[in-house]
């Protein structure tokens, strides 16, 4: 998957002069926010299940080694068979062979942010498999041949008009002067073409949002029913999960499941939560006749023990991205990675390495919302913050900051010369005329938009000096 | 199939990511004490905290159900007794200007519509594309979101929940409880500890998105409507 987390200074410039995006931007906030709000309201115990949502998933991560055992146990006893890829390019390949086997044409395919993650998609096409995003964002994005822009809504970054431009250049057996100009067009439109691929797909995969080592378990959330046609329909059903989904009972899945829909839309509960459990049984008139989980690790057993340990509680819920006041100006691609906002400047470094996407744990204003609204209380910040020191300490991508740094510590342990060079700053930048601060070099990310205040000709340190001075010759007795 | 699958090469994996999670936990593995807080906890699944709108007497978690699933804009028929679903369903097609036909599964619950041939036209088995309503029963209800619980195999085929254009649910009054953790419950009696049908599905309204500007359709993929029938009084 090409990452241009690198860019992320390059990204976000042009993400903030780009009128479609900050027009489609705008419904983030008018949407989730207030609708989590209101859901948050109505439900009183909120709040405390948040903690317990937490504890659930902590208890979890502690026993993982022994959940896994436990779930595995479970899936082999109801008739399922489990894979374990240590990295992206195992899991494409344990999907690749499954998918090679079952003769597979056409993968339709739920939303998955692993899938994403792993790239998926072209390691199927590669192999002249061809896969159908069939949630109607990814969709919408499989056609532009982009990445989701967010985890829970893919195409948010995106206006009716630029969908139904998409639809016209794909869906070309339909009539051109068909009416396109509703919202409500689109969606049957996309329903009317993605049935047809319902129905002829040979292999289906899903994601799953939990692992439930009581019954063996896999669980999809969704609103659209898509992830459901997708794993009923076809022969074979693959679900790919990371390692942390696991969860122990129904109970606890229940738990946390009262706080991700409200979290993430909302909404009080999803319209589907299904629970799949083996293949099909043998009286069964419909279901999957295999039934593969791939277990993915690509990186978070290295969380484990480590000041990241606490962001594999994280269900994808979305919350921190949606109260983000960066992704909210620059929306999710500028990050440049599969996971973008607060939760994705946390996980991107330890997926690909702190070098490649030094820039995402410093796009942040440490505002502390993404904090405040994560149910499973992620400390999002202080693990950004982790990022920045290991980024510093180490070979870093960031070498002007650095530099930067560098420099004012080397001026702030030498008092003298800092007021020096602080003194000489000061007088030659009051003298400039307000047409020049106007363009000052290395401030470009501020002029544009407001003029740089013209500093006082005399630094603070030496205006402090000055009347500590008065003071004591105001306050020495007199002698008369 | 599966066995060609996991070759050696992903067992060995399975080995590395064991001993990978153990190194970064600091722990063997055979700790006896962490074994057993795990198998302790799914044997004897315990509920977690159980929200105040999930308790009241049954017919206050009736109205709440019911409630639930009209502001999600489910339409809601309450049906005195059995006897009179049949009608019920086929006032509701009329309603909704469809043809007298529905797909239904082998549960006993939908015996009465032996009673009454003629009035509708069954079709059996798993759904097809073009079936307009697929009629299942919901062996339990949640409250506190209006919350169907379906299982599936013969008697209540999946395909039936998402194919079909509309979804019609028949559930019994006394199935209605007020939190998840009670239908989990229901289900572990009637299947045992543990074991699941392959699908159970959670339905709390029709399929919709909220894809194009967030703005919320109906009719995604799934089904353009669900109608739920209430059957029987709630008794304390
Ligand atoms: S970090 Fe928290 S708020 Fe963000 S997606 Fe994960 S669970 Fe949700």
């Amino acid at each position: 998957m090409e990452q241009t987390s690198l860019h992320f200074r390059e990204n976000a410039t042009r993400a903030l002069a780009d009128p479609q995006l900050q027009r489609a931007l705008g419904n983030v906030k008018t949407g989730f926010i207030l609708k989590r709000a209101a859901a948050r309201a109505s439900l009183p115990e909120f709040d405390a299940l948040r903690d317990e949502a937490t504890a659930i998933k902590t208890h979890v991560i502690d026993h993982l080694d022994i959940y896994l055992e436990e779930y595995e146990r479970r899936v082999l006893a109801s008739g399922g068979h489990v894979h374990w890829a240590r990295d992206a390019a195992e899991a494409r390949e344990i999907v690749l062979a499954i998918c090679r086997e079952a003769g597979a044409k056409t993968v339709t395919k739920g939303k998955s942010m692993v899938s994403e993650e792993i790239g998926l998609n072209a390691a199927l096409e590669a192999e002249n498999i061809r896969p159908v995003e069939t949630d109607l964002g990814e969709y919408i994005i499989q056609l532009r041949r982009e990445k989701p822009s967010h985890i829970i809504a893919p195409a948010v970054h995106l206006n009716r008009d630029q969908i139904e431009g998409d639809f016209r250049a794909a869906h070309v057996d339909l009539p051109p002067e068909r009416d396109l100009s509703q919202i409500v067009e689109l969606v049957g439109e996309a329903r009317t073409v993605l049935r047809q691929q319902f129905l002829a797909a040979d292999v289906g995969i899903t994601g799953a949002n939990f692992l439930i080592a009581e019954t063996g378990s896999s669980v999809i959330v969704t609103n659209e029913g898509n992830g459901d046609l997708t794993q009923l329909l076809p022969r074979t059903h693959i679900v790919i999960a990371s390692l942390e989904k696991l969860v122990p009972t129904l109970e606890d899945a229940s738990t946390i499941l009262r706080v991700l829909a409200r979290s993430a839309t909302g909404q009080e509960m999803t319209s589907y939560t299904t629970f799949s459990t083996g293949p099909r049984r043998d009286e069964d008139p419909d279901g999957p006749d295999a039934y593969h989980v791939v277990l993915l690790d690509n990186g978070r057993s290295a969380m484990l023990g480590t000041d990241f340990q606490d962001m594999l509680r994280c269900i994808r819920c979305g919350a921190c991205l949606n109260h983000c006041p960066v992704y909210a100006a620059v929306g999710g691609h500028a990050y440049g990675s599969v996971y973008p906002g607060p939760m994705g400047a946390v996980l991107t470094p330890q997926l690909t390495g702190i070098h490649d996407a030094a820039h995402l744990p410093n796009a942040s204003t440490f505002c502390g919302r993404c904090q405040a609204v994560c149910p499973m209380h992620i400390p999002l910040p202080k693990m950004m913050r982790h990022w920045r020191e290991r980024d510093f300490a180490g070979q870093s991508a960031l070498a002007t900051p650095k530099l930067a740094i560098r420099a004012w510590a080397w001026f702030a342990k030498r008092p003298g010369f800092y007021r020096f060079a602080t003194a000489a700053q000061g007088r030659v930048l009051s003298l400039l005329p307000r047409s020049m601060l106007a363009k000052l070099p290395l401030a470009r990310g501020w002029t544009p938009y407001r003029v740089l205040p013209k500093p006082a000709s005399r630094p603070f340190l030496a205006q402090w000096e000055a009347r500590e001075q008065e003071k004591l010759r105001r306050e020495r007795p007199h002698h008369g | 199939m599966a066995e060609k699958v996991s070759t050696e090469k992903t067992m060995s994996a399975r080995d590395a990511i064991m001993a990978h999670v153990r190194k970064g936990l600091g722990v063997r593995g055979d700790e006896p004490g962490r074994r057993g807080v795990v198998q302790t906890r799914l044997r004897n699944p315990v509920a977690n905290l159980i929200p105040e709108r999930a308790k009241g007497t049954k017919p206050e978690l009736v109205k709440q159900f019911q409630t639930m699933l009209e502001n999600g804009g489910t339409g809601v028929v309450r049906v005195r007794t059995y006897k009179g679903v049949p009608d019920a369903v086929a006032t509701a097609l009329r309603e909704r200007n469809l043809p007298s036909r529905v797909r239904l599964g082998s549960d006993p619950f939908f015996r009465t519509f032996e009673a009454e041939p003629g009035l509708l036209e069954i079709l059996g088995g798993a759904a097809e594309a073009t079936d307009l309503v697929g009629l299942s029963h919901a062996f339990a209800g949640a409250s506190e979101t209006g919350t169907l619980f379906l299982a599936s195999g013969p008697d209540n085929p999946s395909t039936l929940n998402f194919l079909p254009e509309h979804h019609f649910v028949l559930i019994d009054a006394s199935d209605v409880f007020g939190s998840y953790e009670e239908c989990w419950v229901k289900l572990r009696g009637v299947l045992g500890a543990g074991v699941m049908p392959r699908t159970v599905n959670l339905i709390s309204g029709a399929s919709r998105t909220a894809d194009i500007e967030q703005t919320i359709v109906k009719g995604a993929h799934g089904p353009k409507s669900l109608a739920v029938f209430i059957v029987g009084s709630a008794r304390e």
